[in-house]
């Protein structure tokens, strides 16, 4: 009996690996920070070099920030979803990754600025400390300065009620977050 | 002869090419330039599936390259370059990822299945020399 049961409990046993396995995006690659508190940077503005964006402008209350470039071809696909999050008062603020100030001062005039600011880091040094891969990405950080969520690739309205809302519904004081009530869903 | 030479051109101006960015990169310090190397070859470059950052061209490949040159610089350990790389990225970029609790099924699977398939070898192996020859044999 043991002799026909075995290999069908392995044949089963690798069937679920296979089943859970191959729905899984190998490049998802789980970020090390969530849960943790956002890494400490400053970083001079893109639009203005004189104004510095540091980590103290995300303490206490709840924001997105952007990881984004003029290189990046995804991020100008979900620069109108970043607007109309903007619009609903959302504040999202940027990380302006490997990228050259006059051509991102361009886009941003060109395409509507969604960013409360933007972070100038044209070495990358300070998306190493974000665990920053590549752009877009976008981290939804809580009102206690820890990261609750990271998503890479565009950010998408699917991708906001799915991923975003629950997590926002979930950790938003009654004051944090009223763009929630405001429509932004 | 023409197209020839200008080949060699073309072969010599990439060769000097790649010459150069190797001595950007590197350390003239021989053991330096050999923990570098090493390091980056044993640091998985988080964007791009199964390469190292030391054989990856993508950005942050490049980034993190130059981070792990400046942390050598800095005089940090290599145990210290993959603290503070795996605190950015995990441990999903380190080739051989520390025992934790999480990668521990990575550790010990491979001695969990070689105990199971030496079970199971030494399972058949038993039942086979239990068995009269004789009964094996045609008739």
């Amino acid at each position: 009996m043991v002799r026909y049961l075995a290999p069908l409990a392995i044949l089963l046993v690798i069937g679920v690996f296979f089943y859970f396995g191959l729905q899984r995006n190998p490049n998802d690659v789980p970020s090390a920070l969530i849960g943790k508190q956002i890494p400490t940077f400053s970083l001079p503005s893109v639009t203005d070099p004189q104004d510095l964006v540091t980590n103290e402008a995300l303490a206490g209350h709840v924001s997105l920030v952007n990881v984004w470039g003029t290189w990046c071809v995804e991020c100008r696909h979900e620069h109108g979803y970043l607007l109309e999050l903007a619009r609903t008062g959302v504040p999202i603020y940027g990380l302006n990754v490997r990228d050259d100030r006059a051509a991102a001062n361009d886009w941003l005039a060109r395409l509507g600025n969604p960013y409360v600011s933007s972070g100038f880091d044209p070495e990358g040094k300070a998306a190493i400390d974000w665990g920053v891969t590549g752009a877009p990405e976008t981290f939804l950080i809580g009102s206690d300065g820890k990261i609750l969520h990271k998503h890479i690739s565009p950010l998408t309205a699917q991708v906001w009620q799915n991923d975003f809302l629950p997590l926002l519904r979930e950790h938003c004081g009654p004051t944090d977050c009223p763009f929630l009530a405001a429509g932004g869903r | 002869m023409k197209t020839l030479s200008s080949l060699v051109a073309i072969w010599l101006a990439f060769a000097a090419g790649t010459v150069a960015a190797a001595a950007e990169e590197g350390f003239d310090d021989p053991v330096l330039e050999a923990r570098y190397q090493a390091l980056t070859h044993e640091i998985r470059c988080p964007k791009c599936l199964n390469e190292s950052i030391a054989e990856s061209k993508a950005p942050v490949a490049a980034d993190l390259r130059r981070e792990v040159r400046r942390l050598i610089g800095e005089g940090k350990s290599d145990d210290e370059v993959k603290t503070f790389l795996s605190d950015r990225y995990g441990d999903f970029v380190l080739y051989r990822p520390r025992m934790t609790a999480t990668t521990f099924a990575v550790w010990a699977a491979p001695f969990v299945l070689l105990a199971f398939g030496g079970l199971v070898f030494w399972r058949i192996l038993a039942a086979r020399t239990n068995q009269p020859i004789d009964e094996e044999l045609p008739p």
